[in-house]
């Protein structure tokens, strides 16, 4: 790993800078992790007096349990679509953006503040506007004859989520699709152009492509993020209901441990997690790092 | 002020690669010394060696009779200007005079003092509160050099500080480095990969290359008598021209001086004292076809292929030369001028 | 753009358009909401026009809350949130700065262990060690505490791996000429490295604030104690009520209020907030 050419000769002067974030880093995250790993593997009886170790029991039951299952399945549901809402509305804006010149810089300060809207505000906002009784989207959609109520169909619920959630990631891929632009040299746009390349054409032969890494960069970004940072928006808006429609895996986790204190199957639940955090940033690092190199 | 001892110093990286071998090199009190050598010759490792920058694998630095092989940098007593200039960004020139007499507790009038008196010999008075960002090349390396003045250290190390300006700005600055030597009569090692700095700066040249002396001497010595065959190609350009002697014994009508040594395989001569008329003494005589000629203002340059081998000589004639291109020419190496070398070690045959 | 279409140009600001009002209708609504009294909310559905209410709903909130609820005056929740991000943000920089350091300009055995372990991390979010580490801080007697809110969330791989970038490309000679001009390391990390950091220390500040502020599921976990609340996790108690009993009015001028910072920070430092957030994810 890098260095200076030269370096300080004093021996333990690092570790002492180092002290406060490798500490920090041990207690409250290497340690709970290892603890959620080995109980995982444990069994407390009811009244809390014995643990057992039970190899993988917990996981077995885990994936025998409908109710899991149907997170896992709706996890899948919910980032997919949020990833693929959020970044196709903010590629259009951010193409948009990119051909104006001074009004680009209005447009852009307009859209990017979500970003610092905590996601229970969002949460917030969104049932606010869908609410049954006074909120103002039911009411248009009654008059098209759609009845909503996302407190009693899933559907609606599922829905309800994936547009708050996405509303809030817009200002986020926005911006690294507006960078990205930036970074496509204008001389081969111009050059597409000689070629009789239109607008339409260019983009999708000459820009688009060459926009790759960025996609593939805030694809994996945005998976990450209706899969982790959405909570709040859940525990807003619908709390995983009706009948765990909206009960993603990371919800799931908090209710199950937190509010119904199954630790085994709570920890089982952290693990596959991790695993699946673990995977993402593999996967990021692996293909973003060589993204520079088109 | 003080002399600089180097004794049997080696420098061994991790990876078990040597870059110096058991150098020794004595530089006196108040002398400039030019390290060059092609990159990679280890001349910046030694000078970062007696810097402080670098660990000393084996052997002894001494500054002014010290041996300062387990001092820090600051202890040594020594400034240093870089290649790049390695100014502050965000000091002013004046904060970037003043930090090294600061962190050594200088009482402010000192301070003062010590920076005009360096703005003064530098004529970078006018800038004394700009960002270094707001300088032109040229005038950053002055405030790098005022950096190094302030100080009054031991000695100066210079490494490679002209290479970032222009080949006017450089021969400038040159001149300047060397004035500012002599007036302050500061011990200096000086590092550089341009032979013509090197002649031009040193009071003593050192030649260096694969992590070993070459030759060490006065410019001038280095020049007539170079010690090596890798002396000979580095020092003077155009470079000097190397025939194998058993290819000009073949060449018809050729023959060599009887006063050529014993075991001279290899001989050398200089571009400018090849001459055009048969000269009194002794001399090589061959011809040629003319390949090129450059004309370089008060001299011109002139490429002849020889007759009956592939090899290209290079001539220097003074002012116009009265052939063409394509011409055939005659030319003689005089006696006097020829270098004999041993082809396998290199080495001088006296 | 190479040639000139006045066609495309026109679609070009109705798209934009567009999208600003869909990004910006659902505040829109808040802050009517937050403008009305309390009666707009029985029957029928939302106003859009604002009310006249304002000043009384925003300055109830601010003062008095609505403590029949559990939840406590804003202004409260407010300056608990501001010591939470300030504290969060300058914590994260600090440890994260001096950890790059080390790992720059030292070398050390067990160097490349610890760039690990601090790179781990990014793969440990709360959501996923939820209840070992509410145990961790339950046991260090750190519930309903700023330390407890604070601590662990300030170790942070993304600044260390920023702050490690950027001193990669300060140039070595600069170290080099300040080891020659008699600096030891903190005098050279204190006047060299540090002024040269600042920009990219401001715009990792407003980046870590807006993370410190918008945090909800820690907060949740280890405050039951009112006077700990920060304002997004006070927020979603006051929505808890809001729907029973109709007093949207209230609550959204708490969720206006609630809003108002890190977006002023957003788009005051919007040079520096996008410096601080692409060069953080590379």
């Amino acid at each position: 790993m890098q260095t200076k050419r030269t370096i300080f000769p004093n021996k333990g002067l690092p570790y002492l800078l180092l002290a406060p974030q490798l500490v920090i880093t041990f207690v409250f995250f290497l340690w709970p992790a290892g603890q959620a790993v080995k109980s995982s593997f444990e069994r407390e009886d009811p009244f809390g007096f014995r643990t057992t170790f039970v190899w993988f029991e917990n996981y077995q039951r885990l994936f025998r349990e409908p109710s899991y299952i149907n997170s896992l399945w709706t996890s899948l549901v919910f980032s997919v679509a949020v990833t693929a809402i959020s970044m196709g509305v903010s590629l259009l804006l951010a193409v948009a953006v990119n051909r104006l010149l001074r009004s680009g810089r209005i447009y852009t300060t307009l859209l990017v503040w979500p970003y610092a809207v905590a996601p229970v505000v969002a949460g917030i906002l969104w049932w606010f506007m869908f609410n049954p009784t006074i909120g103002i989207l039911p009411y248009v959609l009654d008059a098209l004859g759609i009845n909503w109520n996302h407190r009693v169909n899933a559907n609606h619920a599922m829905i309800l989520i994936v547009l708050a959630a996405s509303w809030k990631q817009i200002s986020y891929n926005f911006l690294f699709f507006v960078a990205g632009l930036q970074s496509v040299p204008q001389s081969l746009t111009e050059a597409a152009a000689i070629d009789g390349a239109g607008p339409f054409k260019r983009f999708w032969t000459i820009v688009f492509p060459l926009l790759s890494p960025t996609t593939f960069f805030l694809l994996i970004v945005n998976i990450n993020y209706a899969m982790f940072d959405t909570f709040g928006i859940i525990d807003a808006s619908t709390s995983g209901g009706p009948a765990g429609a909206t009960n993603t895996l990371v919800y799931k986790v908090y209710a199950d441990g937190f509010l119904g204190l199954n630790i085994g199957s709570s920890s089982a639940q952290s693990v596959v997690l991790m695993a699946i955090v673990i995977a993402l940033t593999a996967i990021q690092f692996r293909y973003v790092e060589r993204r520079v190199q088109y | 002020m003080a002399n600089i001892d180097i004794s049997g110093v080696k420098k061994v990286y991790p990876g078990n690669v040597t870059a110096i071998h058991d150098l020794d090199l004595s530089i006196d009190d108040g002398e400039l010394v030019v390290l060059v050598g092609p990159s990679g010759c280890g001349k910046s490792t030694l000078l970062r060696m007696i810097a402080g920058l670098e660990t000393i694998t084996e052997g002894t630095v001494a500054i002014g009779g010290d041996v300062v092989n387990r001092k820090e940098p600051a202890e040594r007593d020594i400034a240093m200007v870089f290649q790049n200039y390695a100014l502050y960004p965000h000091m002013s020139v004046r904060g970037n005079l003043e930090y090294g007499l600061k962190n050594r507790g200088t009482p402010r009038p000192e301070i003062d003092k010590r920076v005009t008196e360096a703005a003064r010999i530098l004529e970078i008075e006018p800038f004394l509160e700009r960002k270094p960002r707001q300088l032109s090349g040229g005038q950053r390396q002055r405030v790098a050099m005022g950096r190094a003045i302030v100080r009054h250290p031991k000695a100066f190390l210079f490494d490679e500080p002209l290479s970032n300006l222009d080949a006017k700005l450089r021969g400038q600055m040159r001149i300047e480095i060397k004035r500012i030597q002599r007036s302050l009569k500061t011990t200096s090692v000086y590092v550089t990969h341009d032979q013509l700095e090197a002649m031009t700066l040193a009071d003593r040249l050192v030649v260096m290359n694969a992590g070993r002396i070459e030759q060490v001497g006065k410019p001038v010595e280095l020049y007539e008598k170079p010690a090596s065959l890798f002396v000979a190609g580095f020092i003077g350009s155009p470079p000097m021209n190397i025939f194998e002697t058993a290819t000009l014994r073949e060449l018809p009508g050729v023959s060599l001086p009887a006063s050529l040594p014993q075991g001279a395989d290899v001989i050398g001569v200089r571009p400018d004292s090849i001459v055009l008329d048969q000269p009194a003494g002794a001399a090589i005589a061959l011809k040629g076809t003319v390949e090129l000629i450059e004309p370089v203002g008060g001299e011109s340059h002139v490429y002849v292929r020889l007759a009956g081998i592939e090899q290209i000589v290079i001539l220097v004639v003074q002012g116009r030369a009265t052939f063409g291109e394509t011409d055939e020419v005659a030319f003689y190496l005089p006696e006097a001028a020829l270098h004999p070398f041993d082809k396998t070690s290199g080495r001088r045959i006296e | 753009m190479v040639e000139n279409r006045p066609f495309l140009t026109l679609l070009t600001h109705l798209v934009l358009i567009i999208g600003v009002v869909v990004i910006v209708f659902p505040v829109y609504l808040a802050f009517i909401a937050s403008t009305r009294g309390g009666g707009d909310f029985m029957s029928g559905v939302v106003p859009l026009m604002p009310g006249p209410h304002m000043i009384e709903n925003y300055s109830r909130m601010l003062t008095a809350g609505l403590s029949t609820y559990g939840a406590p005056p804003v202004w409260q929740m407010l300056s608990n949130s501001l010591i939470m991000a300030l504290a969060v943000s300058i914590g994260k920089i600090a440890i994260s700065i001096t950890s790059a350091y080390a790992i720059v300009y030292f070398k050390f055995p067990f160097r490349f262990l610890a760039f690990w372990l601090i790179f781990i991390t990014l793969m440990l979010p709360v959501e996923v060690r939820i209840i070992p580490t509410f145990a961790v801080v339950a046991n260090l007697g750190m519930l309903n505490s700023y330390p407890g809110l604070i601590i662990p969330l300030i170790a942070s791989a993304t600044a260390t791996f920023l702050f490690r970038q950027f001193f990669l490309t300060v140039p070595d000679e600069l170290m080099e000429a300040a080891r020659v001009d008699g600096a030891g390391p903190m005098k050279f990390f204190r006047d060299i490295l540090l002024p040269l950091s600042r920009t990219n220390i401001a715009a990792l500040f407003v980046i870590l604030f807006i993370y410190g502020w918008v945090q909800y599921l820690w907060p949740l976990l280890v405050t039951t104690d009112t006077r700990y609340y920060t304002i997004v996790m006070g927020i979603k108690r006051l929505a808890q009520v809001a729907d029973a009993d109709p007093l949207w009015n209230l609550v959204m001028a708490a969720v206006m209020l609630a809003m108002l910072p890190p977006v002023l920070v957003v788009i005051f430092m919007q040079r520096l907030f996008v410096k601080g957030l692409v060069e953080t994810e590379k």
